[in-house]
């Protein structure tokens, strides 16, 4: 499908729903408005769970908090609706903040399970607070005045809604294809890769959620501005499961997800609503939810990716250019050749009574290529994860350009020029290979969530783009630019790392297993890359099995075994050593 | 408030908070070795309660025709599953499991249903009608999906509660129903009441707790469950099928679950949806204790209990709210403590 067809679609699409009013019924003019008004809430949620991997039964209480302070402001205190949103925004958004920054560092189930305790606490909250008019609510919220025009009929605030709607869903599309927007969609899958990459992973959450919880209180506003009226029920937990419920079905990988699953939710109530009474008279407003509970239990069995992706597998896949050439992103200046680059003083490491890595000392200069080497299970790994900050030093202390990272965080570790790979791969697999090198940029380039909503980054974008496609074609991988990353074979999944990690940038480049599931061929390729690398002054520490692979490439080795570090020297010394041939081929007889 | 007010209600509390531990602890339980965080522990408890109502009221507990509805359903999804994979052979013992055992309970009730029961029966026939819920849900709802994520399970299980809810309405009717006291004993010590209730609480949930805990340490199915808890794929290689330790773990919660229902009947009116204020709460203390650790969930239950008390003393319009709020201070200490633990689990 051609860049044409998609632009052509949506300008037809956004006519359409521009004029609607003219031609529909009044009554559908009025779904329409609670379709956009509830796929706000569902683009909140599709955010938050579908790219962020968060899940939060709570958005109907964050849509709750706002209806109520724009209905106090302007009902009770008698201020303009414009004022009265921006209390809702910036009660709403400094909640979500305070309750985002208890819960996000947690496992995802804990800030779900917390979702729904706030959820109630605030639903009993409005219910109880006589200001706020108990369980009767408050009545007579006036209207939206846009310049002297109140909107007061549901075709004139339908303009409104809609027009937010899609200025929300242009903002978040933009989003998604930025920098930030990236490090929002690698969220999934944990954050020992995220960090590496020196992105701040509980920062890029919070910001997040807050961003669902403010698109919740957009809703809240119109709602309680339509309505008129605002009370405790609509914004109880059940409610928050029918918003999530409208972003799964719809597709929570999309943002259209949100409006086709927020329309299709609202007609099938409505149509439930309109028979359920015909087949059981007396309880027909329980057995829509246990329709409803029980639909989407089905759904979350079989048919989890939900509409959206469904139709859209069934498009033909569209045709992307390759980015275009552009200035280079600018480069580090490498320490001089021979200087001391990285040095461990006495590191250990113990996992409850388990010594894994042992007193183990060595030092890296700049330039060189140093191989790790000993026995499975001697403590290799280890070493490499306290070296990047993955892993905190029980005893030790870790120098890296002349500046001590003992204690220092992953992603600032990453920033300060480190760049890894990982022996278990870590890669995102439903992200393009682009895309997954873009992610080392990460670090080089500098555009933020507004800058990004706001497309004032394109420049920047174009330079990291090209970036990634030149260490893309430098690792061998520049064919297909837009495959998925789980699609290729492991061995090329760990070359896709290496690009990563290049993209970055890096002073010091350490490789865990890098030539592992690789066939000779690339083995060789793999070889002649990292030499090419040596010889451009970048420093490469690099574990691997493949002894014929480390010793005509490295120019030091350190062995180690049990957790200790037990020789270190050029590769022909080491191999001639007796307690390295020993730990490896057992004791001579 | 002065120290006897203090002090009674801080009693009152460990009542309360008795229960909380009851149902957390079937929540740990069941999250620890199946990876679901059973959000409807709360309702079982109260369908408990309920179905021990209606046996008080001489009348059919709607807990039949719940049990009814799912064995079938049940047995109808395994015999097909069984079919489709060509394991023709294993459909007898099918039936007996999900159609048979759990239909045991229904006809007996039914068939007691309307007589004059003793108490104790009663309540055996109402914690017997009670246990096969849990597991006939896990059959049908998470089994086929028992390998995804934790988040997924427990947005299947929110919307499983609120499914629960509306049956428990159409089973159960709106009314609420208190059951008859199981002891009128008080006793005076150093003039503040203890209600023989309150003792009874205290002292079924040490001993349903105790017993959890010999469970685990001295039986083999106790043991595998502790192993598939530690280790799905360790277990499984050790010839534990995770399906049955789960259903073990499922009808053990439910048991717990039911008893809390039971001790809870005769102290607060319950009605079809009472179970899920119940539930959260013993979640806020399955939460304190990260839901991994039994003796931090239990301590952290009672103390639920106990700022539900005080709360309900100094404000009992805000107490849900106040409950709720202590969560954030505990997240918030959660967050610190275990920081880095998470991250070496991470993924």
């Amino acid at each position: 499908m051609s860049p044409r067809i998609t632009q052509l679609a949506i300008a037809v699409a956004v006519l359409l729903l521009a004029t609607a009013p003219l031609y529909v019924a009044p009554f559908t003019v009025t779904l329409l408005d609670y379709i956009g008004i509830y796929a706000l809430v569902a683009l909140g949620i599709v955010l938050l769970t579908g790219i962020g991997g968060m899940v939060s039964f709570g958005q109907s209480a964050f849509m709750g908090v706002a209806a109520y302070s724009t209905a106090w402001a302007t009902a009770l205190m008698g201020f303009s609706p414009w004022l009265g949103l921006l209390l809702a925004l910036v009660l709403t958004g400094a909640l979500a903040a305070v309750l985002g920054a208890v819960t996000l560092r947690l496992n995802g189930h804990f800030l779900s399970l917390s979702t729904i305790a706030w959820g109630l606490a605030i639903y009993f909250t409005f219910g109880n607070v006589e200001g706020l008019g108990n369980f009767n609510g408050i009545t007579n919220v006036p209207p939206i005045t846009i310049g002297a025009t109140p909107l007061l009929g549901s075709d004139q605030i339908y303009f409104l809604i809609w027009g937010i709607l899609l200025v929300a869903l242009l903002l978040a599309h933009n989003l998604l294809g930025s920098r930030i927007g990236r490090a929002m969609r690698s969220l999934r899958g944990g954050k020992a890769m995220v960090e590496s990459l020196g992105v701040d992973a509980f920062r890029v959450k919070l910001v997040t959620f807050v961003i669902a919880a403010l698109l919740a209180t957009l809703a809240g506003w119109l709602y309680a501005h339509m309505s008129r009226f605002v009370s405790p029920a609509p914004f109880d937990v059940t409610k928050g499961i029918e918003f999530l419920m409208m972003a799964m079905v719809g597709g929570s990988g999309h943002l259209l997800g949100a409006v086709v699953g927020a329309a299709l939710i609202t007609v099938l109530k409505n149509a439930v609503q309109d028979y359920l009474p015909l087949i059981a008279p007396a309880s027909a407003g329980q057995l829509e939810i246990v329709a409803f509970s029980l639909l989407f239990i089905l759904f979350l069995q079989y048919a989890r990716d939900g509409i959206v992706p469904f139709v859209a597998g069934l498009l033909p896949e569209p045709k992307r250019r390759l980015p275009e050439t552009a200035e280079p992103l600018a480069r580090r200046a490498q320490p001089a050749r021979g200087t001391p680059l990285l040095s461990a003083e006495a590191c250990t490491r113990r996992f409850g009574g388990l010594i894994a890595v042992n007193d183990v000392s060595f030092e890296l200069k700049s330039g060189e290529i140093l191989g790790l080497i000993g026995p499975n299970g001697a403590g290799k790994s280890t070493m490499f994860n306290l070296l990047t900050g993955a892993l905190p030093v029980s005893e030790g202390r870790i120098t890296f350009a002349g500046a001590d990272i003992t204690r220092t965080a992953q992603r600032r570790i990453a920033r300060a020029g480190i760049a890894r790979t990982f022996q278990h791969v870590k890669l995102r697999p439903k992200m393009s290979l682009i895309d997954n090198v873009l992610l080392g940029t990460h670090t080089r380039t500098h555009s933020g969530f507004l800058s990004g909503a706001l497309r004032l980054d394109r420049a920047e974008e174009r330079r990291a783009r090209h970036e990634a496609l030149v260490q893309l074609r430098r690792v061998g991988l520049g064919d297909q630019p837009y495959e998925l990353a789980g699609n290729l074979p492991l061995g090329n999944q760990r070359i896709l790392e290496i690009a990563r990690a290049l993209a970055a940038d890096p002073i010091l480049l350490v490789l865990d297993e890098p030539a592992a599931g690789l066939r000779r061929q690339e083995k060789l390729a793999l070889a002649e890359l990292l030499r090419a690398l040596r010889t451009e002054g970048l420093t490469i520490l690099i574990v691997e099995h493949d002894m014929e692979f480390v010793m005509n490439l490295v120019d030091r080795i350190v062995v180690m075994e049990f957790g200790s570090k037990l020789v270190q020297g050029d590769p022909a010394s080491v191999r001639a050593d007796a307690r390295v041939q020993e730990a490896y081929l057992g004791g001579v007889a | 408030m002065t120290s006897d007010i203090a002090a009674f209600l801080t009693i009152d509390g460990i009542a309360t908070g008795a229960i909380y531990v009851l149902i957390a602890l079937g929540i740990v339980l069941i999250f620890t070795v199946t990876r679901v965080i059973f959000v409807p522990f709360g309702d079982i408890a109260a369908f408990t309660a309920l179905s021990l109502a209606a046996l008080e009221m001489k009348q059919l507990p709607g807990t039949v025709g719940l049990v009814a509805v799912l064995a079938v359903l049940a047995t109808l999804v395994e015999t097909a599953s069984l079919l489709r994979t060509g394991k023709a052979r294993q459909v007898p013992r099918a039936l007996l499991f999900y159609l048979v055992l759990p239909m045991i309970p229904v006809a007996l009730v039914w068939i007691a249903a309307g007589g004059d029961i003793p108490l104790p029966l009663r309540i055996i026939l109402a914690l017997a009608l009670i246990l096969p819920i849990a597991p006939l849900l896990d059959r049908l709802v998470f089994r086929p999906i028992a390998d995804g994520t934790v988040l997924l399970l427990l947005t299947v299980s929110v919307a499983l509660h609120f499914a629960l809810v509306g049956l428990g309405l159409l089973f159960f009717g709106p009314e609420g129903v208190r059951t008859e006291a199981l002891t009128d004993a008080v006793w005076i010590v150093g003039g503040i009441p203890i209600a023989g209730q309150s003792i009874l609480i205290v002292v079924a949930a040490i001993v349903f707790s105790g017993l959890l805990f010999a469970f685990f340490g001295f039986t083999l199915a106790g043991k595998s469950l502790h192993a598939t808890a530690v280790n799905r794929t360790g277990a499984r290689l050790m010839g534990i099928r995770p399906e049955r330790t789960g259903t073990i773990a499922y009808l053990l919660g439910s048991l717990l679950a039911g008893v809390s229902g039971i001790l809870i009947a005769p102290v607060n009116t319950m009605f079809y949806d009472s179970g899920f204020l119940l539930g959260l709460k013993a979640f806020v203390g399955a939460i304190i204790g990260g839901l991994v650790s039994f003796p931090v969930t239990a301590i952290g239950s009672l103390c639920v209990g106990i700022l539900e008390s005080f709360a309900a003393f100094q404000s009992s319009a805000f107490k849900e709210v106040i409950v709720f709020s202590i969560l954030i201070p505990v997240l918030l200490w959660r967050s610190y403590t275990s920081a880095h633990r998470e991250e070496d689990i991470d993924e």
